[in-house]
């Protein structure tokens, strides 16, 4: 099988190396070869953040180059308009609608661009757009966010709800289990 | 054996446990951390966080000494503070096994330089290995130790970010816990004095020498013989993922397992079976150098960067291949540096020094981040320590006449490291500077390391606890203050006191970081937007939690802690606390 990427951007601090981590052990449950890159360090602290997910049945670089990603799933709209250019054609976005202004935004310095969603399909990008917090928030809290994403990105794949729903308890702490299964079953509608 | 799914850096402390390693001591440092961290929790080894890391290198050397495997790792910056004991401890050698992580950020995703370790490994004469995915780490760490003790040496196990921070597949065994290795008085091994250390460099340089036949059949050092046989390609870690990635297994690949020394003969063997030999790898021409001096045709820097880290289409491209391209708006995209936190104690105090217009000499932490606009008040960061014994010599070099307007700030963690020394020469040779603690009572930007300012160890236990006003008065301070950050009005009065003083002093800005679990969050502010008169006077702070909508200040209430800064800005009287009506 020819490797899959995905891309999980967003901002630092919104959860993406939970995604990640389930995404990793779903794919290792079913046989894949999988490599997982991650960013640590400076740039969590309210930076763009990006971390890539490749399957397949070899994987050999860790990360996901201009035009080659399949998915990108994106935590905020305007990360997702950053990274569009990784996506591959024919790739899908799946993306929050959330807004997070950056600081050059705060500022003064820049403006937030208008209408992102529909600038992206005019560049040719298919995206599935959705409101990922009130989802988060209608299961019980707006940190799943995380989980309500990977719910939608799942509709997109072939593995069962049962053996999502199973990466998930594997991946969160007990206590937190009901709330992010909601979550992802919300998203997934 | 059971398969997982390991970052990098938990694949390297599976791999010491496995080989039992007994003491593991490091310092923190992005992307070597998670080493040390993971390694704690393995109840059978004994980790700790040293004070920096030429310390944690010499304690693992005394834990390798007294007959126990033992471990310190560092990123690429950390080898420069420990590059002392390590050019020594190479004459020595050891007597149970020594391993050192280095962790080189190519790219400097949190790194202040993108300096090549392996040079290190050529001018301390000791081994260096480098992993180029989890599985190679684990094993290669295991494989550190066996050398260490066959070559008896330290060993060098060079990680860089894309090995360090990616998930891969690994295979887990079992522990094995080697025998104690008797400590045995040998003055003439360990006594580096001019005599002993001259009988020594002799055994290094053989040592040397038995490592280069070793590297000739080793199977790390991997021919991977291609389909045709026009394209050879010597490359290692990362490179080598990007150059499979790219090329599979059409181009022979030499495949380098092991940095240094370098196995002469099948390098000359693989350039004699390709017409077209190119070395792939980040940051310096090392491996071209070396095949350079054989005096073998090659190429690499005339091709590829020695800036910055590669993918498979940098690959592609520079070795005449199409790189596929996908498509980008045409607006621009406005850009999203890290930003302090919101509710971060470093804000209130870097507006106030911002505000005073104050020359400020900075260094390692989440506080370099107080030099990004709006605040951009830091002048200068250049390594662990340097903010205090920088501003000694901006002093000397004004005559003092600059200390009432300049300042140096330094976290606690990176105050412990090697700003110590800096304060005891201001002391000492009294210079008249004002030192600013930021006393975040953490290691922050590394992701919450305990530090001895903290009172608590690695693993979290209550511990010994630097009392920072004794110690500088102990070395001579005698005007020490203690600020609130969130409190603007006495930043500034104690900061404005302390840079008017006619001797040295330093101030401690006390508050812990906003992201420990255990500091409680007030609710969040909001704007009274009829109050709110547009004058952005709040937003001269920086905060991640403070926007504008419809022309008045706004409170992202996800975001905001209740720290309570913005509303000392405010002259209307317009950011109310939750709890106010």
């Amino acid at each position: 099988m020819e490797t899959k990427n995905i891309m999980i951007v967003g901002v630092g601090g919104q959860g993406s190396l939970l995604a990640s981590k389930l995404l990793g052990r779903l794919l290792l449950t079913k046989g894949y070869d999988i490599k997982v890159s991650e960013v640590h360090g400076m740039s969590q602290r309210g930076g763009s953040v990006v971390t890539y997910v490749r399957y397949g049945d070899k994987v050999y670089s860790p990360v996901i180059d201009k035009g080659e990603a399949d998915f990108i799933v994106s935590f905020e709209l305007l990360e997702a308009a950053r990274w569009l250019e990784f996506l591959k054609p024919g790739g899908k976005i799946v993306t929050n609608i959330q807004q997070i202004n950056p600081m050059p935004v705060i500022t003064g310095a820049a403006t937030y661009p208008e209408n992102l969603v529909q600038k992206m399909k005019d560049a040719g990008a298919d995206v599935e757009a959705f409101d990922a917090l009130s989802v988060a928030e209608e299961a019980g809290s707006p940190k799943a966010v995380n989980i309500a994403l990977m719910g939608r990105l799942s509709k997109f794949f072939d593995f069962t709800e049962e053996e999502w729903l199973q990466a998930i308890r594997d991946s969160v702490p007990a206590k937190h289990i009901a709330l992010n299964e909601k979550a992802f079953q919300l998203g997934r509608r | 054996m059971s398969k997982k799914l390991l970052l990098g850096n938990d694949a390297v402390a599976r791999g010491l446990w496995e080989a039992g390693c007994s003491v593991v001591s490091s310092y923190p440092g992005t992307p070597s951390t998670e080493v040390t961290e993971s390694a704690a929790k393995y109840p059978e080894i004994y980790a700790e966080w040293a004070p920096n890391e030429k310390v944690a290198m010499e304690t693992a050397f005394g834990a390798a000494l007294a007959g126990r495997r033992s471990y310190c790792g560092m990123k690429h910056v950390g080898l420069n503070v420990a590059a002392d004991p390590l050019f020594t401890i190479s004459y020595t050698g050891i007597n149970a096994g020594m391993v050192i992580v280095v962790a080189d950020d190519a790219g400097m995703h949190s790194s202040q330089n993108e300096q090549d370790s392996r040079h290190y490994a050529e001018s301390a004469k000791v081994p260096m290995l480098e992993p180029s995915d989890s599985a190679e780490a684990l094993a290669f760490a295991k494989l550190a130790y066996e050398l260490s003790e066959q070559f008896d040496t330290p060993v060098l196990l060079k990680m860089c970010t894309r090995v360090a921070h990616s998930q891969s597949v690994v295979e887990l065994s079992e522990r094995v816990l080697p025998e104690q290795i008797p400590y045995e008085k040998k003055p003439q091994k360990y006594i580096m004095a001019p005599a002993n250390a001259k009988r020594r460099h002799p055994v290094v340089e053989e040592r040397t020498q038995k490592l280069i036949q070793w590297a000739e059949t080793a199977e790390i050092n991997r021919w991977e013989k291609g389909t045709d046989d026009q394209l050879g390609i010597v490359t290692s870690s990362t490179s080598y993922q990007y150059v499979k990635e790219v090329f599979g297994d059409s181009a022979s690949v030499l495949k380098l397992g092991m940095a240094w020394p370098l196995p002469e003969k099948k390098i000359r063997d693989f350039a004699a079976s390709v017409k077209r030999l190119v070395v792939v790898e980040e940051l310096d021409p090392f491996y071209e150098n070396y095949i350079k001096s054989l005096g073998l045709k090659v190429e690499g820097k005339n091709l590829f960067p020695m800036i910055d880290e590669f993918s498979q289409n940098l690959v592609r491209t520079k070795l005449g291949m199409t790189a596929p391209t996908g498509k980008a708006l045409s607006e621009p995209i406005p850009g999203r540096p890290p930003v302090m936190c919101a509710g971060c104690p470093h804000r209130g105090l870097f507006f106030v020094l911002s505000k005073l217009k104050l020359t400020v000499l900075g260094d390692i932490g989440c506080y370099t981040l107080g030099a990004v606009p709006p605040l951009g008040a830091v002048d200068t960061t250049i390594c662990m320590g340097a903010s205090i014994s920088g501003l000694h010599g901006f002093s000397k070099a004004n005559a003092g006449a600059t200390d009432h307007k300049t300042v140096a700030v330094i976290g606690d963690s990176t105050f412990m490291h090697s700003g110590m020394t800096g304060l005891v020469n201001i002391a000492y040779n009294d210079s008249r500077a004002t030192v600013i603690i930021l006393d975040n009572s953490i290691t922050g930007m590394t992701g919450h390391q305990q530090n001895p300012t903290t009172g608590f160890n690695l693993k979290g236990d209550p511990a010994s606890k630097v009392d920072l006003e004794a110690l500088c008065k102990a070395v001579g301070i005698k005007r020490v203050r203690v600020v609130d950050p969130y409190d603007l009005k006495q930043c500034e009065e104690v900061i404005k006191e302390e840079t008017a003083a006619d001797e040295a002093s330093v101030i401690i800005s006390r508050r812990p970081c906003a992201l420990l679990k255990y500091v409680k969050h007030n609710p969040p502010f909001h704007v009274d937007a009829d109050k709110c008169k547009s004058c952005r006077a709040c937003m001269k702070i920086g905060c991640p939690a403070l926007f504008f909508q419809n022309g008045k200040a706004a409170v992202d209430t996800t975001l905001c802690v209740g720290c309570g800064v913005c509303k000392q800005l405010c002259h209307f009287d317009a950011l109310k606390s939750s709890e106010e009506a």
